[in-house]
């Protein structure tokens, strides 16, 4: 692709515009790997580089910080799973198609298989392990138990991080509203007429 | 003896009632561990190499350079070179490395020369005369016929014409014995004529399966006052569970194994890696805790599974994890059987069924697969049946909840609905004039269809086909019926009543999502007088007494049978302590509400745990198995029937249909917990729809491969894709005294069938084959109209 091809750059994470990378990639490619993180210019502008090889990398996880050592490539995903052992959200699609991975990063929900762990750094990370008020269930949490919104459960994470996220944006938003909110995760066994159920719970008494 | 019957749910705390699911909780906070989360000390991550092809020779396997990267630990070839690979996505080798990238870089460093060689990934109508008659049964054919519960009376007919081409062992029958082959089965594959086939040309890509015939079908037909003709089907579909099979091996030592595995059938693992592994089953233990999604597709210890466990022992015994990706997932871990049948009914002028012409095909992989019992439920009195088994290259089928059943619900109640059509009757009148040849549950299904039509509305919303038309938006309903056995499975369990008043139950069984720990707590609670939190349930270890594979709706029936006659021992062995303190005969007293009493004078009482005191220093621990003639009755039963009834609009411009409203009618026996059966009905209907409207295997004809093996084009039914839905359970007189019945597989069977039905009374046309996509409703559309234009 010719280098002034794209006048607009394309994100591809951490702020590093498509043409930067074709530059950086080239830069490392001739480089010795080294471990870490390196600073290049590119196209004038500083760009963090991260690889090959394990780099540091620090995660803001439920309120503490975790300090990991992983490839540049890991998701978010699997540094949560494989990484911390913080193994609620789910590995399912592991592209973005079924919500099961679903964590909140600074308010916004985000699929974990889909954003690198270097990409969520410095961001405030929330899983379904937090989501519970001490050892109390979290309204939307009981909504989904009295409703018996999961059978085999392995998309409830998932669904419960995604309400949450939605809920906290749009705290008055009417149960078709959710719905729409809630079409990016999915569920195997069924049991959405459960989390219908749930859903207008919640409307009625609130989460 | 002690009284083992259900208590009526009448009178009951806790049997028949809404009890939330016990491990919800778990489930909703994440708190809940699947396979899939289980980390290893040390655990090491191991990936699959796999055939891009449909079906090649391996020429050869350099795994050099993969042995030498940084950071791999052991790697594994599945199938050596000069196998032939049957299907793309089929396992050739594996790797185990420090960590995924790297066993991913692995994997992608080993080389594997393949021959290409002619595939079919077609499920097509066969030629006309193409198929062979089949040959005699290899024991992959009997694998595959008890996989997909090919009916018993067809099987052994099978068995005695086509003989088998090997020579049964004791130990492959004790396995088909434990997958679920019954005696009378066992002792026709014992008896099949032996024909050596070695050495003979490989089998057509078609075979014809023998003709079942009834009455004189050509008679009748000729004789009918009015017949219908129609193609109907099924697609090739996915499980897409979406916890991936896959497992966690390690070896503690030497001569032992230890699987963390996502499975149905967590007791029936061990005997099937012991041959493999070359170490007694004794010296495997299987954990399970939370399994994410089977359907029917986990029963096995995979090609993976065993995989992983050889590469762990290459590894020093380190664990060993390999998961199935998602484009594996849906490539090789699953599929159901497809099945079309053209069909000729013949029926009088009334209504009254007389005769059934089905020419039918389909396929289940490489092994075929057999004939879905059609016509379904209705026995019709003449009837010639014929099938052709496409064996092609997509892979093995599996069974997917009630095997063959939904297939042969959507070819027949489809047919009916068209004969119904033709009729101008209105198909309820026609089910209903037919109840007489419908079988068994024929007076459930009876009443299940009143319950059904008022539930629905059927009589002010049904018009005939093709006439709700407004704004471009067509409506129509259509319905189903369906039957299953379910009988309960083998089952051991054990109850302890700790002298502190805790109470422990241990029972190899697993939870696959349908409320298997819900069903024994309450069952246990229910015995012992007890709340369901008092009860400390331990499941899925081959460290409890084993129980069998939830598989083909068994479980409930199988895990409350033994649970129950465990809990009742174990009380009697509390009564027996507790009953001279209480100046009372031990026959004499009863557990209700935390207290143990004397029925004949209840202000005799002591507290649950002062009860238990009396039990000195010592547990008692009981028992209970399933079956067991010698604790009679028999606490669990077969044969359920069911109907669905769907209303759908359809745009008649887009194709696009959407359901607008479904009702499920059951009956499963005697209900422990309505809550989680009510959801497994939901359930059911949401999983129908999906297939009904969405759900295919595509395949590219030239290369072979899946096209779809994703979440974003295997597409399943959202949220916004779910209407109305309306559950009803059968209970009461007539039900709760059939004892317990599983409820895994017959809500599932009628849905396609009912709104394959319904669209066709919407637009006036039927569309043959499931899925009903926009574009399948469009040429079915464009095809009427050119066919009323000539």
């Amino acid at each position: 692709m010719p280098d002034d091809q794209s006048k607009t750059p394309e994100s591809v994470g951490s702020g590093v515009s498509r043409r930067d990378f074709l530059k950086i990639s080239s830069v490392s490619a001739a480089a010795v790997p080294v471990l870490g993180t390196r600073i290049v210019k590119a196209s004038g502008a500083p760009v963090t580089v991260y690889g090959p090889g394990r780099v540091p990398v620090e995660l803001n996880v439920n309120g503490q910080l975790h300090k990991l050592q992983i490839e540049p490539r890991m998701t978010l995903l699997d540094a949560l799973r494989d990484e911390l052992q913080i193994t609620g959200a789910k590995r399912v699609c592991d592209r973005a198609e079924c919500g099961a991975c679903t964590v909140i990063t600074d308010g916004k929900a985000v699929y974990a298989c889909s954003v690198l762990a270097i990409a969520a750094q410095g961001k405030r990370i929330t899983t379904i392990e937090s989501v519970m008020q001490g050892e109390a269930l979290h309204p939307i949490q009981t909504a989904f138990v009295e409703n018996d919104a999961s059978q085999c459960g392995f998309c409830t994470p998932g669904f419960v991080v995604a309400l949450k996220a939605f809920l906290d944006q749009h705290p008055k938003a009417t149960p078709d509203e959710i719905r729409r909110g809630l079409s990016g995760n999915l569920c195997r066994c069924g049991t959405y007429h459960g989390i219908q159920q749930a859903i207008s719970q919640i409307t009625q008494r609130g989460a | 003896m002690p009284d083992y019957s259900w208590p009526s749910p009448a009178t009951s705390a806790l049997i028949g009632k809404r009890v939330t699911r016990v491990d919800a909780p778990a489930k909703v906070s994440g708190h809940a561990q699947y396979t899939y989360d289980y980390h290893g000390k040390n655990m090491l991550f191991g990936k699959v190499v796999r055939s891009p092809y449909a079906k090649a020779k391996i020429v050869s396997i350099d795994v050099s350079a993969a042995e030498k990267m940084p950071g791999v630990k052991a790697v594994q070839i599945i199938q050596k070179a000069g196998s032939t690979v049957q299907w793309a996505g089929d396992e050739v080798v594996a790797v185990a490395a420090i960590d995924e990238a790297t066993a991913d870089d692995a994997a992608r460093a080993i080389k594997i020369e393949y021959k290409k060689l002619a595939h079919l990934v077609s499920d097509a109508e066969p030629p006309a005369g193409a198929g062979e008659a089949a040959g005699p049964f290899s024991s992959d054919d009997i694998d595959d016929a008890i996989g997909n519960q090919l009916p018993d009376k067809q099987f052994i007919e099978a068995l005695q014409q086509r003989g088998v081409s090997f020579k049964p062992e004791e130990d492959d029958l004790k396995d088909w014995a434990d997958e679920g082959a019954s005696d009378d089965v066992i002792n026709a594959i014992r008896k099949a004529p032996f024909h050596n086939t070695e050495g003979q040309q490989p089998h057509s890509f078609f075979q014809k399966a023998a003709a079942q015939t009834q009455g004189d079908p050509d008679k009748a037909m000729a004789e009918a006052e009015v017949t219908s003709e129609g193609l109907y089907g099924a697609t090739v579909i996915a499980h897409c569970c979406l916890e991936s099979h896959g497992s966690v091996t390690e070896w503690p030592d030497k001569d032992h194994v230890f699987t963390h595995i996502s499975t149905q059938n967590v007791s029936g693992i061990a005997g099937q890696m012991a041959d493999p592994l070359e170490v007694p089953a004794a010296n495997i233990r299987v954990h399970q805790d939370n399994m994410g999604g089977g359907f029917g597709s986990k029963f096995a210890a995979d090609r993976w599974d065993i995989a992983a466990a050889r590469l762990s022992k290459k590894a020093g015994g380190r664990p060993v994890r390999i998961m199935l990706e998602r484009d594996a997932e849906l490539q090789v871990a699953g599929a159901r059987p497809s099945a079309y049948a053209r069909v000729k009914v013949g029926a009088k002028k009334d209504g009254t069924l007389l005769a059934w012409q089905s020419t039918s095909w389909g396929t289940g992989g490489p092994g075929g697969g057999g004939m879905p019992p059609i016509p379904y439920i209705f026995s019709i009195p003449n009837k010639r049946a014929e099938h052709t088994t496409v064996r092609n290259n997509i892979g093995p089928a599996r069974a997917w909840r009630a095997p063959n059943h939904p297939q042969a619900a959507m070819i027949t109640m489809g047919a009916l609905d068209d004969l119904a059509a033709k009729l101008n009757m209105s198909p309820l009148d026609l089910w209903i004039k037919n109840l007489d040849i419908a079988g068994p549950r024929k007076d459930t299904y009876r009443e299940e269809l009143g319950i059904a039509a008022e539930l629905m509305d059927w009589s002010n919303k049904w018009k005939p086909r093709g006439t709700n038309l407004s704004s471009g938006i067509a409506r129509g309903l259509g319905l189903s019926i369906h039957t299953w056995g379910g009988r309960g499975h083998n089952s051991d369990c054990d109850v302890t009543i700790h002298p502190d008043g805790s109470v422990e139950v241990k029972i190899g069984t697993q939870d696959i999502g349908t409320g298997t720990r819900t069903t024994i707590a309450i069952v246990v609670a229910e015995t012992l007088g007890l709340p369901v939190e008092a009860i400390n349930l331990y499941i899925g270890d081959t460290l409890y007494p084993p129980s069998g594979g939830s598989g083909g709706s068994t479980t409930p029936g199988g895990v409350s049978s033994s649970s129950r006659r465990a809990a009742v021992d174990a009380r009697e062995a509390l009564f027996a302590q507790v009953a001279p303190g209480l100046n009372a005969q031990a026959n004499d007293l009863e557990c209700v509400n935390g207290t143990v009493r004397v029925k004949s004078g209840p202000s005799r009482s002591l507290s649950w745990k002062q009860a238990c005191s009396k039990l000195g220093a010592m547990p008692v621990t009981a028992r209970g198995k399933n079956p067991d003639k010698s604790k009679p009755p028999d606490l669990t039963n077969s044969g359920v029937g069911g109907v669905s009834m769907a209303d759908v609009a359809v745009d008649m411009e887009t194709g696009v249909v959407q359901v607008k409203k479904m009702v499920a009618v059951q009956d499963c026996g005697l209900i422990i917990d309505l809550k989680t059966a009510e959801s497994s009905c939901y359930g059911a209907l949401v999983m129908g729809i999906s297939y009904a409207l969405f759900e295919e295997k595509l395949f590219d004809q030239q290369t072979g491969r899946m096209l779809n093996p994703n979440m974003e084009f295997y597409r399943l039914a959202g949220l916004n894709d779910i209407p109305e839905l309306v559950v009803h359970m059968m209970t009461g007189k007539g039900y709760d005294e059939r004892g317990v019945i599983g409820l895994g597989e017959p809500p599932v069977i009628s849905p396609g069938a009912a709104i394959s039905n319904a669209v066709a009374n919407a637009i006036g046309v039927r569309v043959p084959i499931l899925p009903i996509t926009p574009d399948k409703v469009l040429a079915a559309l464009s095809q009427s109209t050119r066919a009323g234009a000539q």
